[in-house]
């Protein structure tokens, strides 16, 4: 998580010296050529003095800069100590972000020249967007254009709405562009769509567990869906449904859990949900999560009927829990058929009777 | 109760599978091959092929010291953390390098030590809350006077200070993203260097929990996606602050234990493929759960304060020696994932010739070397009595001289380079 996705690759810088002499910069979108003039040889640098990283004379991690690289940081740091707001410093920025797109000093103080500047915050989209589409997992680019969101105001919502939706195009789970997706709504608005949107993305995908807690998220801070209180029954019946398509799909499950996160009380007295449970159970498909739920449901109080026994102990026939409540039934049927969680099993079975105090504790609560 | 008709409909409607399915059948039949591979040859050829091939892990890592090409130049602003994932990779190999290598690292972070307070990416850059963590972990895995007596610690608790945020979290540096990560590794600094105190524990409780989601695992902002990275960082920070029961710990372990997928190894996120460097996220976070369990079991007999006490203490205050015996702790009680599936997707799906990868598949590097061999350390240790006494005999996977060093799982530090690091700050003087 704390890794920087950059690909790195073994591959030799591929320099083109021998370009045509342009003002203009250039960025080329092939990573690895890029065909501008060396700082050292453009006029409007010639004041400066690059101030070379100071690594000492055995440094470690030594990392063997192309001479573009090396030269660009050394006239950046030139400038970033002299403190220089300016456009050609702004400029320079650009060109030390294309070539570390991870480099937050550079960004920041990126930053502080725009605000120096006043400089059109329009340019910066262009920038992030030319980034994103070589390497979109980086926590820079991202922090950049919530702070430029932020200046512009609610002017900027569908712009940000839009280039995230392009991201999931490719990357339905990506985590940074979920996370400024949220922001901008939060934060400057263009709710309207969003459960709309959601429901397009389930649609294609019902595994995306991204798209579920985007929902979760819609439901719980919506301005106008009236909260979790006023979209239960509603999401509650859509996720059943999604439940009975795939009851493999852990993320409907946690989801419909999520819904009676604070709501015990209507959890254990909803009878829709035990008749999931018996229905998921009775088809044989997959019932490591109706277990679960059904396990979730009597430690907080619930108490099931026959069908939903038999159901349960049908699971594993030969499983000896004759004996056993129902509760430790569930879980030694869990020991058996869902190997990788015995332990797991075997610690919530010895927990059940604290549990179910505990449910029923704050079950009184509420 | 009567079953729904519409049940039967719904699980007909069978559809293409989708993108999250295909990405998972493809990795999972790519995984399988190989422990087919394993289980189709005679045992002490097994013991071959899960062998941690620590020769060439050592070469890999000694050469990122000593030079990393022009493709490295994406990580000019983590150069700390390169150190870090190749010191403490090292040091769970049991391995050390010669002194003048330490030495030149000494030197070399010093040199990203900003004159404020912290440490940058890099020589003059701004300082950063993660590089810092990378930068004193890394020392403290190096150790000795010299290196321990290198960090500034009055002016990192400024910078600290400096970056303590409005929402009572923490900004990664000056003008930069808040989030849980920023939390734990402001948080774990100042534990492990004995600066933490009240002003800077303030409010980070309150953020942590506003991070749990639905699901049960922490995310990295309020309302985002339950992580593996994030939950490691946010259950961490909480113990170490010792407000760990203000968290659903049931729902949480809950959401973690359902991490580990059938290839053994740990996915970061519901529905997302398995990855090799959360091994340690997860399985990290696994092994601290498991000492809560311990100690709320224990508790009763035990001469560890009752975790409940927690909920009557003054909130707010740090209590880095109640995290520290509870990392200590004596326990029986089992881990709560699989450890030998676990550390078979790390030694066959994750190992390469020198150095460690996400998954089949893809290339090797610095991080998920040191992330792999933190959660093998985690696995193979997660059914010994005690922090740092040898696993129970068949808790190792593969041939014993597989066995790493163990490490304290709140900061991700070999035990006895932390042992020494705590003794030496517990002497240093208050701010
Ligand atoms: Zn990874």
């Amino acid at each position: 998580m704390f890794r920087i996705r950059s690909k790195v690759k073994y591959k030799k810088t591929n320099k083109r010296r021998d370009s045509p002499p342009s003002a203009e910069i250039e960025m080329d979108s092939d990573e690895d050529v890029s065909t501008v003039l060396p700082l050292s040889q453009r006029p409007e640098w010639s004041d400066i003095t690059p101030v070379p990283q100071n690594d000492g004379p055995n440094p470690v991690v030594p990392i063997a800069y192309s001479e573009q690289f090396a030269e660009t940081m050394s006239y950046f740091r030139a400038v970033y100590l002299a403190d220089e707001r300016s456009v050609r410093t702004l400029l320079l920025t650009a060109e030390a972000i294309h070539l570390n797109a991870g480099n937050y000093t550079v960004w920041q103080f990126r930053r502080v020249i725009i605000e120096a500047l006043n400089a059109d915050l329009h340019d910066e989209f262009d920038l992030v967007e030319q980034l994103a589409s070589k390497n979109s997992k980086n926590y820079q680019l991202w922090h950049h254009r919530r702070w430029v969101a932020e200046k512009l105001g609610t002017e900027a919502v569908s712009r940000e709405l839009e280039f995230t939706k392009k991201i999931f195009l490719n990357d339905a789970k990506h985590y940074h562009a979920w996370s400024h997706r949220q922001w901008v709504l939060l934060n400057l608005g263009g709710w309207e769509d969003e459960l709309a949107y959601c429901n397009e993305l389930l649609e294609v995908d019902i595994f995306n567990n991204s798209a579920w807690n985007q929902r979760y998220f819609v439901i719980t801070r919506h301005p106008k869906l009236g909260g979790i209180e006023a979209t239960l029954d509603s999401e509650v019946d859509y996720t059943i449904k999604a439940i009975l398509t795939k009851p493999e799909n852990e993320s409907s499950w946690r989801y419909l859990r999520g819904l009676y996160k604070n709501n015990m009380q209507s959890f254990v007295t909803n009878p829709k949900i035990p008749t999931l449970c018996l229905d998921v159970l009775t088809s044989k498909v997959y019932p490591v999560f109706a277990l679960s739920l059904l396990l979730d449901l009597i430690s907080n109080g619930f108490e099931p009927n026959q069908d939903l026994k038999n159901a349960v102990e049908a699971v594993v026939p030969e499983s000896n829990s004759q004996g056993l409540d129902i509760a430790a039934t569930i879980c030694t049927v869990l020991e058996i058929i869902d190997r990788m969680r015995v332990n797991y099993w075997g610690w919530r079975k010895n927990n059940l009777r604290s549990q179910v105090a505990e449910g029923v504790a704050n079950l009184s609560i509420h | 109760m009567e079953s729904s008709s519409s049940a039967a409909a719904a699980v007909a409607a069978e559809r293409e599978p989708t993108v999250s399915q295909k990405e998972q059948w493809a990795l999972e039949s790519q995984v399988f091959h190989i422990y087919q591979l394993l289980y189709n040859i005679p045992p002490n050829s097994q013991a071959a092929m899960l062998e941690l091939q620590r020769d060439s892990h050592m070469e890999y890592l000694v050469k990122g010291l000593l030079h990393l090409g022009p493709s490295f130049s994406v990580l000019d602003a983590n150069r700390p953390w390169i150190c870090y994932w190749i010191f403490h990779s090292i040091a769970l190999l049991g391995e050390s390098v010669d002194i003048a290598l330490e030495n030149n690292t000494i030197d070399f972070l010093s040199r990203c030590q900003d004159q404020h307070g912290g440490y940058g990416g890099g020589p003059g850059q701004m300082p950063h809350l993660a590089t810092t963590y990378a930068a004193v972990n890394t020392l403290i895995t190096i150790g000795g006077q010299n290196s321990l007596a290198s960090i500034n610690r009055a002016k990192i608790y400024s910078f600290l200070r400096r970056m303590k945020h409005t929402s009572g979290g923490f900004s990664m540096h000056e003008g930069g993203e808040v989030d849980v990560r920023a939390c734990y590794t402001a948080i774990s600094v100042a534990s492990v260097l004995n600066i933490l105190d009240e002003e800077l524990v303030q409010g980070v409780g309150n953020y942590i929990v506003s991070c749990q989601t639905y699901e049960g695992g922490i995310a990295g902002e309020p309302g985002s996606e339950a992580h593996g990275g994030y939950t490691f960082c946010g259950l961490a920070t909480m113990i170490i602050i010792n407000e760990v029961n203000r968290l659903n710990l049931a729902s949480l372990t809950d959401w973690l234990v359902f991490r580990q997928g059938v290839e053994g190894g740990f996915q970061g996120r519901t529905n997302k493929l398995v990855d090799g460097c959360y091994s340690f996220w997860q399985g990290g976070a696994a092994a601290l759960i498991q000492r809560l369990h311990a100690a709320a079991a224990g508790s009763a007999s035990s001469e560890v304060s009752d975790d409940e006490d927690s909920s009557d203490r003054e909130e707010g205050q740090p209590s880095d020696d109640e995290s520290s015996i509870l990392i200590r702790r004596h326990t029986e009680t089992e881990p709560l994932f699989q450890s030998q599936a676990l550390q078979q997707y790390i030694l066959l799906c994750s190992q390469v010739e020198g150095g460690f990868r996400d998954k089949p598949g893809k290339n090797r590097d610095h991080y998920h070397t040191c992330y792999c061999l933190s959660g093998l350390s985690v696995a193979q240790y997660s059914r010994s009595k005690d922090a740092d006494s040898a696993p129970l005999p068949g808790s190792l996977l593969g041939p014993y001289s597989n066995l790493v060093e163990p490490v304290n799982p709140l900061y991700n530090i070999v035990l006895d380079q932390y042992d020494e690091a705590r003794d030496f700050f517990s002497k240093a003087p208050a701010l």
